[in-house]
């Protein structure tokens, strides 16, 4: 394990029932490194980055977060929880809350800062994914795209050291894709670390610096996109490209 | 003209409506005036007794000549300003729990929470107060004591009840599903007897509870199985992503539950949660069987009273009307509580 590693992985497998969806994964994530995820459906890819903030817990292997290793430990989740955004597939806000509310509530009640900075950390989240002038509106008065943006914001809000990306522009109408993925660009390029679970080819090209491929439950390859794209090493790797390009 | 308009289009757009329409039309103007005759115009509301009703109508003048144990049962003429005094200052306790847009709700809310000592000290007596027993309580004062403070008191109750039904610590859990499943699988008049009669028995020498708390320990334990079942399917409907966002976020259990689970479990159970307060509100007439007289039971008493024997309809009606009030409170509170909640695309909110 380097030095620079905020995510590393060692040996994990986890199963539901009988059956095992992570065969004892190995990864390990620098800082500042974009790692885009991809394989097929039920190849264990949303499960692994889940288990990174422990929505997932996993049976056999060790993971460390940022120098917090996830056990049982509920002291270590919450620490490591602090640390690392997440947005989904499906968005998640909460519907009972403003999109401003959704956004100070973290660090009102888990970082117990003051309302005031909280909401004004909040407002320049939000004009950062352009939604600032929909901050009193609740999130079903919104598109899917400005859902998605929000949902980022909210993440953002607790200043995590890693952002995790479960799919989230699959649930979105194509139209609305850009506008999310271009938010995404810019926070890259800002030097997040980012995991990101998606099918967009284009956006892993631009933005990643490796792309961990997945199949039933290992990881397949991992490579800088020129490589894998122009290079793969497995059958299985050119046939899922073949598929999706 | 728009009235006619409004007739035209509403009663008669079609011959089948235009039938339907003449023939409630005719249904009401012969019930109406009638009942009305009974009820006002006909009725005596003065009388000695019930010979001097002489009138075709109602003979409210029972209702009149009961109105003070109706209202306060048997307790003490010269002590029932304390009675009032709890009456005056219920809205005022519970105003700032049903609106959140009253002023001064923050001061308001220390008062609610005083409010209950408040009750109990004023009924009851203590330092400075002569102490009246709770076989003097009787009426409205009975069933609201009952009824509000089974409610309120089992509502807290019934989220952790719910909460602890869906807990992975298998202790909390069998505790929640055997005290639920228990209290849900007897009728509300076993509990009231077995409060009554048994529960003196397992508590420790020199302690003696009073029969109404008693009964107010029953009818809340009782409410509060029931509610935890609603809620409990409020907390099963929310989807799973609500949790682990709240989780990603770093939310403990505690604050994902009263910050983002419960508001909206809540929220979708109030139509139900209010269909078991008005059924536990209306089930607290129950008591009359442990020897409580509530407002049923003073009517009862009314009615065995040879002044004013055989005017059972007049004194049901009475008792019928002041239930109907309080339920139907509820039931538009609960309306205005589901509109205020809700934050969809239709939603008028703000």
């Amino acid at each position: 394990m380097n030095q620079d590693s905020i995510i590393y992985f060692e040996n994990v497998s986890k199963w539901f029932g009988d059956f095992q969806v992570l065969k004892g994964i190995n990864l390990e994530v620098n800082k500042g490194e974009k790692i885009v995820v991809c394989g097929p459906s039920g190849s264990g890819k949303s499960t692994m980055i889940r288990c990174i903030n422990r929505l997932e817990e996993h049976q056999e292997g060790k993971i460390i977060v940022d120098g917090t290793e996830l056990t049982g430990n509920v002291k270590n989740i919450d620490t490591v929880r602090r640390e690392v955004g997440m947005v989904f597939q499906q968005f998640n806000l909460f519907p009972h809350l403003s999109i401003l509310d959704n956004c100070t509530l973290a660090p009102i009640w888990v970082r117990k800062m003051p309302k005031a900075d909280a909401t004004e950390l909040a407002m320049q989240y939000l004009k950062r994914v352009q939604i600032e002038d929909q901050v009193h509106k609740f999130p079903n008065q919104l598109s899917g795209g400005q859902q998605q943006r929000a949902a980022i914001a909210r993440a953002l809000c607790m200043q995590p050291r890693l952002m995790l990306f479960d799919e989230p522009t699959s649930a979105l109408d194509p139209e609305m894709i850009k506008e999310v993925l271009d938010v995404m660009i810019g926070l890259a390029q800002d030097g997040m670390t980012m995991l990101v679970v998606t099918h967009e080819m284009g956006f892993a090209k631009e933005v990643a610096d490796r792309i961990v491929f997945m199949d039933e439950g290992q990881i397949v390859e991992a490579k800088a996109p020129k490589e894998f794209f122009e290079n793969p090493d497995s059958e299985r790797t050119k046939l899922f490209l073949s598929q999706i390009l | 003209m728009y009235s006619f308009n409004w007739i035209k289009q509403n009663l008669f757009s079609s011959w089948l409506n235009s039938i339907v329409s003449i023939v409630l039309i005719y249904f009401l103007a012969s019930i109406i005036p009638p009942l009305l005759d009974w009820f006002i115009f006909e009725a005596t509301f003065v009388a000695d007794d019930r010979t001097g009703c002489t009138t075709d109508g109602a003979c409210w003048a029972v209702v009149g000549a009961r109105f003070y144990q109706f209202m306060y049962g048997f307790y003490p003429t010269e002590e029932v300003w304390r009675v009032n005094l709890v009456y005056t200052m219920l809205p005022f306790g519970i105003a700032p729990l049903l609106w959140d847009k009253i002023p001064f709700r923050k001061q308001f809310l220390f008062f609610s929470m005083a409010y209950p000592f408040l009750v109990f000290f004023l009924l009851y007596g203590g330092p400075g107060l002569s102490s009246v027993a709770s076989n003097k309580w009787g009426g409205l004062l009975v069933t609201l004591f009952l009824g509000l403070g089974g409610i309120l008191i089992a509502f807290p109750l019934s989220i952790f009840l719910a909460l602890g039904r869906r807990s992975k610590m298998p202790a909390i859990l069998t505790l929640c599903i055997v005290f639920i499943e228990f209290i849900r699988g007897v009728p509300l008049i076993t509990l009231l007897f077995f409060g009554n009669i048994m529960l003196p028995l397992f508590l420790p020498e020199g302690i003696n509870l009073d029969t109404i708390i008693r009964a107010l320990v029953a009818v809340t334990i009782f409410q509060a199985a029931y509610g935890a079942e609603v809620i409990r399917g409020g907390l099963q409907a929310m989807p799973k992503g609500q949790y682990e966002a709240a989780q990603a976020l770093g939310l403990s259990y505690w604050q994902m539950n009263y910050k983002i689970i419960l508001p909206q479990a809540l929220k979708i159970t109030i139509p139900a949660l209010v269909n078991t307060a008005i059924g536990l509100f209306k089930d607290t007439s129950l008591v009359l069987l442990i020897g409580l007289l509530d407002l049923l039971g003073i009517g009862r008493a009314a009615l065995a009273d040879t002044k004013w024997m055989a005017l059972h309809v007049e004194v049901y009606v009475f008792i019928a009307g002041i239930f109907f009030i309080f339920c139907f409170g509820f039931s538009r509170y609960s309306l205005y509580l589901e509109r205020k909640l809700n934050t969809d695309n239709n939603g008028e909110n703000k």
